[in-house]
């Protein structure tokens, strides 16, 4: 059927986007024909790509404003870390370990995801951001009183001190409440980065084609209609949600893992906010735009670094520019027609038609 | 159970050759009420509905008639009263549990997922005709290919009803309104659906589309026989196509029965257009 192909070509060209990025940053890595901010800024374009695509399943999919995802980043964050922290004897291979962090962060995400989910998704619009907003602070405050630690007995806990943790004479302090972790061994890597974005691609992509995602989406466009024609709304909303934040989970378990410390402050209102923009900016809803938006809004404030002071004003008229181009019904209709012909140099001859429709439209 | 794909064929266009009469009904309620505050919206509201019967519910704007509709799917619960459907007691379920026992309905101001194409919203209809689960979706496991290709060709047979095979991959959201009418229909037969009510479904329809949806609310009882529930103001429809009336005013029944009776009943025409009008 002419609609499945659609789609399904549609996702395949969002992939390729995301190979081919790779390849030639893999290249550049390797000639070396790249500057060094760009190359430590890899890893973290992967991190915000994959939480970009997962908060678009919330805000684009189910239609639900969050405003505390960098909350969920964060508890995959400081889980990544003690797994990995804590297995660095049992398990040498770092590669596993990161896998394993990964695969913790995204669990305990998860979980997180179905504390917030059940009595938060009851509420709607602004009260769901609202308390989103402080779920995400909550967060940020446990982790910044939290205390863990490993020793030849285990993992120990505290919320008062480092002391109180009991550890033995061997004790390795993982977390360290306001400092943070501290003496990360750093696991992650571009190709683990890449690698994440394309599962979680594959999750979204394949979840919103399903009766899953069309029983979301339609949540999103009428919850009443869909009640009616026998979704549960709650079962739904919910799985969204916790899907979401598990995505989150990993992302944040590659992001911690990429420095040697790091702190709960860092997962802050702010980031939830950067992370919104990105998925704003690409288009709510639209996976392959939040892709391009993270990438481009995680390299511009570096890119811009020669312009000292002025660099976050400049960073914001181009959001505010971008904003106003992507808005305009003129300048859509010529890049619309610019892309048509793009993607039309990769099609058969019906879409060739299409390409020159388009053209026509816009004289 | 990836084996057992459960969807129902399109049965044949032939009409039940003898309607039958002694058929258990599909809808009974009983002494059925609901209160809102201080306010009693409906009371005491008995209707039975047959197999196959086309019923309509009219009343002065008002009435309670779509209050009616919302307890019948449980989107209010009731304050007295019992619903059963096929002899099976509806209280306390969630619409979309009313919806799966097989209630479905249609809206009077559309509600179409009108960000989806038209497909889509017949495929959101037949949800729970595909039996893979999230994770096999995201696997993409073979009964999930399976599964959803026979519910995409479910999803065209029914758009082929009202012959809008063509419009599949349009935007819901963009369609003439009359189609977006028709759609609306289609997703509720998607749910497969024992009891169809409709909500003013000619509202804002010219005199030939109201023929047309007629003739088709008719083929669609004939084609499925199922139950028919349909709320409108427009007379010619009731008196052309319901077998069963019941009027509603302020929240009560004042008349039941066949057109003819309920067209000369001068309680119906009294509470239409006031006491001077039953003279």
């Amino acid at each position: 059927m002419k609609s499945v192909k659609k789609t399904r070509r549609k996702d395949f060209i969002t992939y390729g986007i995301v190979v081919i990025a790779f390849i030639v940053m893999q290249a550049l890595v390797m000639t070396g024909h790249i500057s060094n901010s760009l190359k430590n800024q890899l890893i973290p374009i992967c991190v915000y790509i994959c939480m970009a695509v997962s908060l678009n399943l919330v805000v684009g999919v189910l239609g639900d404003l969050s405003l505390g995802h960098a909350g969920f980043m964060s508890v995959g964050a400081f889980t990544g870390i003690i797994v990995a922290m804590s297995l660095q004897n049992a398990i040498p291979s770092g590669a596993l370990r990161l896998v394993l962090a990964i695969a913790a962060g995204a669990l305990t995400a998860a979980v997180a995801g179905i504390l917030v989910g059940v009595p938060v998704l009851r509420l709607r619009g602004d009260y769901l951001a609202i308390v989103t907003l402080a779920f995400g602070e909550i967060i940020k405050n446990i982790i910044t009183n939290l205390y863990v630690g490993v020793d030849g007995n285990g993992i120990h806990f505290s919320f008062k001190d480092a002391m109180s943790m009991g550890m033995g004479l061997d004790g390795k302090a993982i977390i360290n409440g306001p400092i943070g972790a501290v003496g990360v061994t750093k696991l992650s890597t571009f190709t683990a980065g890449f690698i994440l974005i394309m599962v979680i691609l594959f999750i979204t992509l394949n979840l919103i084609n399903s009766r899953t995602g069309r029983a979301i989406k339609a949540i999103r466009d009428n919850r009443i209609a869909a009640e009616s024609v026998g979704i549960n709304v709650t079962k739904y909303k919910l799985m969204a949600f916790v899907i979401s934040a598990a995505m989150a989970g990993m992302a944040g378990a590659l992001y911690g893992l990429n420095y040697s410390g790091l702190a709960a402050k860092k997962f802050d209102f702010n980031t939830s906010i950067l992370v919104l923009v990105f998925v704003v900016l690409g288009g709510i809803g639209n996976i392959r735009g939040s892709i391009i938006a993270a990438t481009v809004l995680t390299v511009l404030p570096e890119a811009l670094r020669q312009f000292s002071d002025y660099r976050m004003l400049i960073y914001a008229i181009v959001l505010i520019l971008v904003m106003i181009v992507t808005n305009n019904p003129l300048l859509r209709s010529v890049a619309d027609r610019f892309i048509g012909s793009l993607t039309g140099l990769f099609r058969k001859k019906p879409a060739s038609q299409t390409a020159e429709g388009g053209a026509d439209n816009g004289k | 159970m990836a084996n057992k794909v459960k969807l129902v064929p399109v049965p044949s266009q032939s009409v039940i050759p003898e309607r039958d009469i002694d058929k258990s009904p599909i809808l009974e309620t009983h002494h059925l009420g609901i209160d809102f505050g201080g306010l009693v919206a409906v009371d005491d509201f008995n209707l039975t509905i047959g197999r196959t019967e086309i019923a309509g519910l009219i009343g002065p704007n008002g009435a309670g008639k779509t209050t009616i509709f919302n307890l019948l799917t449980n989107v209010y619960q009731p304050t007295r009263g019992t619903i059963l459907l096929d002899g099976k007691a509806t209280k306390g379920l969630k619409t979309s549990q009313v919806c799966k026992m097989g209630i479905a309905r249609t809206f009077q101001n559309i509600r179409l997922f009108s960000e989806m194409t038209v497909m889509e919203n017949i495929l959101v209809g037949l949800h729970d005709e595909m039996d893979y689960n999230t994770l096999s979706s995201i696997l993409r496991m073979p009964w999930f290919f399976r599964s959803e290709k026979i519910a995409r060709e479910r999803a065209i047979e029914l758009l082929s009803i009202f012959n809008m095979e063509d419009m599949a991959d349009d935007v819901a959201g963009s369609l003439p309104y009359g189609a977006q009418r028709r759609l609306e229909i289609l997703r509720a037969l998607a749910t497969n659906p024992s009891l169809l009510l409709l909500d003013e479904p000619a509202a804002g329809m010219n005199p030939s589309e109201t023929e047309e949806l007629m003739e088709n609310i008719r083929r669609i009882r004939d084609m499925f026989q199922i139950a028919v529930l349909l709320i409108e103001h427009d007379m010619n429809l009731v008196m052309g196509i319901c077998e069963g009336i019941c009027v509603v005013n302020y929240g009560k029944v004042i008349a039941k029965g066949d057109p003819d009776q309920i067209k000369n009943d001068p309680v119906v025409i009294e509470a239409y257009l006031g006491k001077k009008g039953a003279k």
